[in-house]
């Protein structure tokens, strides 16, 4: 009987964590990160701690402090995470470790679901924290126990950075051993260590250079990198493919049938020692990475350094795409367009044309973009919002599943977590006079929400604050956060007030309403439109999905079409529960309802009510 | 196809929400029991609040996940309109086998976009492509099973007939994984699906 599992690739990950001995594991929810942590806080029995912190960089240090009282530790988050834990980071460079410390940054091409598409690679490269790049699965799952060893011999942190595409592949996987050695925590007052005053960092930052070369060599001689020199062949032609563009370049090579010298890169630093072999036999290399020219920038000095005449190729040569994912078709278009004879294909992105394509044939394909959930309580807190503010208003907003209100023109800025209240007040400040009503969620508040409102209240800015907090970070998949009395693993804890915070933050007008009573949220907007200073809208509602998991059931609602004069004013509320049907001229509203009850405070005619049993 | 009889690139498309994610993972369940190596790739996070959602699923791989361009040897959609988005992943001689339920987008039900006619949508898969079309309202299939939402295991069991694992291993996958007072809807929905093929 087979022991392999059917894993998802942060289930996999959670696996690896598990089997590596990892006693502290801290994180931010972000896509395509969030489920390892899920699956470690959601397993039934644990001898690890779990916990779900309020950022990024607040997750970094918990990690931090634990590998510094010599226990392995992971931190979880996705890439533009890293900003935030950027601080940490870079003086975490310099201090070291002393227990095993992996920080798992998840990139994501093509941003599915992300602002930007920026490459940790970089990052690894700034710091000098060396850096695995998984190909496959299964090796993100063997990278772990390895990432701690390879800590714990430098005593640096290591990053380790999974893409959409091994975060949410799915892969027959092989577990391995799981290392029951559990160090006893202790803090070791290694001062010299761990307080960065300028004298110690002077002497940090020296010793953090002297390790790279001893950090290169391990990881050259790691399984992690594999070189495949072709002698046979006539032709020199060598191809350099990193991380999970390796296996697109493989099947695009095997899709081709030709004969080439191919290295896989799965470290950083980059096996030197190998890309001098591989520049040794052939005259023109072309490397295959996704986003940014990393591993092509090496090798172009390696090339240098060595004196190689060797052609390097990639981004250099718009031969690989410098931004979204890459795919088999975009690497056999790559390897031919750089070897063979024929004209040049274009590049495209595949997969994103795929999904934008409206037409096929004759047929004009409908869009089918997301949208938030029938009875979501953001869109009523919106609803309100319009008619209050109107048109003539400015309305930032922030990341959350809020944002794909931007077809109801409340959202018209999304930069970065906790953006909104803090680009309100610059924009107020700049001199703008229409009003300003912001919207943020109730996690990314607590995220870095809550330093743009002191700062908004400490520095007058004249605005309203929206914050929509239907009591979880729904966007990830349903995390727990700090306003809801339950950890990670579900533990009762204080159930954190917003209100009291925000008042405590200085702002003296601080209402709360629900969300679904649009009568009293029109109102509480109107209050807070006309007060002048910082005043903050707390729109209360659970989520839906997380309600009806609670299993909170309301009754739906139901369209009197005798009453319906087909005025439209509900379709145009955007639920995805109400239709209308051009024939009999009336609206409809279908199973899909969760009972929230706002078309019928929204229906000027009485013509929708709860279904009565 | 491929003339390896382990080897099947399967594409799952649909909408958030119709358990296109449960669909693949009973047949990748199934296919490592059968110790058929796998890939797959899915639609996580913000795509999945009622958008188009896609799956790729790789049986007999040991490579990447993501199924090349024309390289599909089955579409299973879960949607018609989302069979027609994601036709161009199918190969010439693909199959493609379609739930003719709609469901609406927002776009069309609070928007200014139209759905097409479901007929028209079958007859395009059918003239404009080489490829065979299996089309059935499966929404009715999985009431007729005992709950609509078994939908997608109607299309599973419409999809089993072209993998390269035995039905008793999918059904056994199949009462493992979805709830237990569900079990009979389910078979009954796997059995429903695969005898319209």
């Amino acid at each position: 009987m087979s022991t392999r599992e059917y894993m998802l690739g942060n289930v996999a990950i959670a696996r690896g964590i598990v089997e590596g001995g990892a006693q502290v594991i801290s994180g931010y929810p972000g896509t395509p990160s969030s489920e390892i942590i899920d699956t470690l806080s959601r397993m039934d029995e644990r001898n690890f701690y779990v916990e779900w912190s309020v950022n990024e960089k607040v997750a970094m240090e918990v990690a931090a402090g634990a590998a510094w009282s010599g226990v392995r530790s992971v931190v979880t988050m996705k890439h533009v995470g890293l900003n935030v834990a950027a601080d940490p980071l870079m003086t975490l460079a310099y201090t070291g470790v002393k227990g095993g410390m992996v920080i798992i940054v998840a990139d994501d091409p093509s941003c599915h679901s992300s602002q930007n598409e920026q490459d940790t690679r970089k990052y690894a490269d700034f710091s000098l924290v060396p850096c695995l790049d998984p190909s496959t699965i299964q090796e993100a799952k063997d990278m772990i126990p390895y990432a701690f060893e390879l800590s714990e011999k430098f005593e640096i942190p290591v990053i380790f950075r999974p893409t959409t595409r091994i975060s949410h592949g799915k892969s027959d996987i092989e577990p391995g051993e799981i290392v029951e050695d559990r160090p006893r925590a202790h803090f070791e007052k290694l001062i010299d260590r761990w307080v960065m005053l300028p004298k110690n960092a002077r002497v940090r930052h020296p010793h953090l250079l002297g390790i790279q070369e001893n950090i290169t060599k391990e990881l050259e001689n790691s399984s992690w990198n594999e070189l495949s020199i072709n002698n046979d062949s006539e032709s020199k032609i060598g191809i350099i493919a990193s991380g999970i563009a390796s296996v697109y370049a493989k099947e695009a090579i095997l899709n081709l049938g030709i004969d080439i010298s191919f290295l896989k890169v799965g470290t950083y630093p980059v096996p030197e020692g190998l890309i001098m072999n591989m520049l040794e036999h052939a005259d023109t290399v072309l490397v295959i990475e996704e986003l940014e020219p990393v591993v092509e920038d090496r090798v172009r000095i390696i090339t240098n350094k060595t004196s190689s005449c060797t052609r390097i190729i990639g981004k250099t040569g718009d031969f690989v795409p410098r931004f979204g994912e890459l795919n088999v078709e975009l690497c056999e278009a790559a390897i031919t367009n750089a070897f063979g004879t024929g004209e040049k294909t274009k590049l495209t992105e595949s997969t994103v044309d795929m999904e934008e394509m409206a037409d096929v044939a004759s047929i004009k394909l409908p869009l089918r973009p997301p949208a938030m959930c029938p009875g979501c309580s953001h869109r009523a807190v919106y609803y309100a919002m319009k008619n209050v503010f109107g048109n003539d208003a400015v309305y930032p907003s922030d990341i959350g599943c809020y944002t794909l209100g931007v077809q109801s023109g409340t959202v018209e800025t999304t930069l970065c977590m906790g953006s909104s209240i803090t680009l309100a007040s610059g924009i107020y400040h700049a001199g703008e006079s229409r009003p300003i009503c912001c919207s943020i969620g109730d996690s990314t508040f607590f995220h870095t929400g809550m330093n743009g409102l002191m700062n908004a209240v400490y520095n007058k800015a004249n605005i309203t604050v929206t914050i929509l907090d239907n009591r979880v970070t729904a966007m990830t998949g349903h995390q727990p956060n700090p306003g809801m009395g339950k950890t990670a693993t579900g533990e009762p804890t204080v159930d954190i007030s917003i209100e009291n915070l925000c008042r405590g933050l200085g702002a003296e007008f601080v209402e709360v309403v629900d969300a679904y009573d649009r009568k009293a949220t029109e109102e509480v907007f109107k209050r807070a439109k006309e007060y002048n200073g910082t005043s903050v809208v707390i729109a209360e509602q659970a989520c839906v999905i997380d309600a009806r998991r609670a299993g909170i059931r309301l009754k739906p609602y139901v369209i009197d079409v005798d009453k319906c004069t087909g005025c439209k004013q509900c379709v145009k509320f955007g639920c995805p529960a109400i239709e209308f049907d051009s024939e009999s001229k009336h609206a409809n509203i279908t199973a899909l309802c969760t009972g929230c009850g706002v078309c019928g405070q929204i229906c000027k005619f009485d013509a929708i009510s709860e279904v009565k049993k | 196809m491929s003339a390896d009889k382990t080897k099947l690139d399967l594409i799952i498309s649909g909408v958030g929400g119709q358990g296109a994610i449960l669909a693949s993972d009973i047949i990748g369940k199934a296919a490592v029991l059968a110790g058929v190596p796998i890939r797959a790739a899915e639609t996580h996070g913000m795509a999945q609040r009622g958008g188009s959602v896609v799956n790729h699923i790789r049986l007999g791989c040991e490579l990447g996940s993501m199924i090349p361009l024309h390289g599909a040897d089955v579409l299973l959609a879960l949607e018609p309109v989302e069979a027609l988005r994601y036709i161009d992943s199918l190969s010439d001689d693909g199959v493609v086998i379609v739930n003719t339920q709609p469901v609406l987008p927002v776009t069309v039900t609070s928007g200014g976009d139209e759905y097409p006619d479901v007929s028209e949508i079958v007859d395009v898969l059918k003239s404009n492509h080489k490829v065979k079309v299996v089309a059935f309202n499966a929404f009715e299939l999985a009431i007729k099973a005992g709950h609509p939402q078994a939908m997608n295991v109607v299309m599973v069991g419409a999809a089993s007939n072209y993998l390269p694992m035995s039905k008793d291993l999918l059904i056994d996958c199949i009462k493992g994984m979805v709830p237990p007072k569900t079990v009979d809807i389910n078979v009954n929905a796997f059995e429903l699906g695969r005898a319209k093929v």
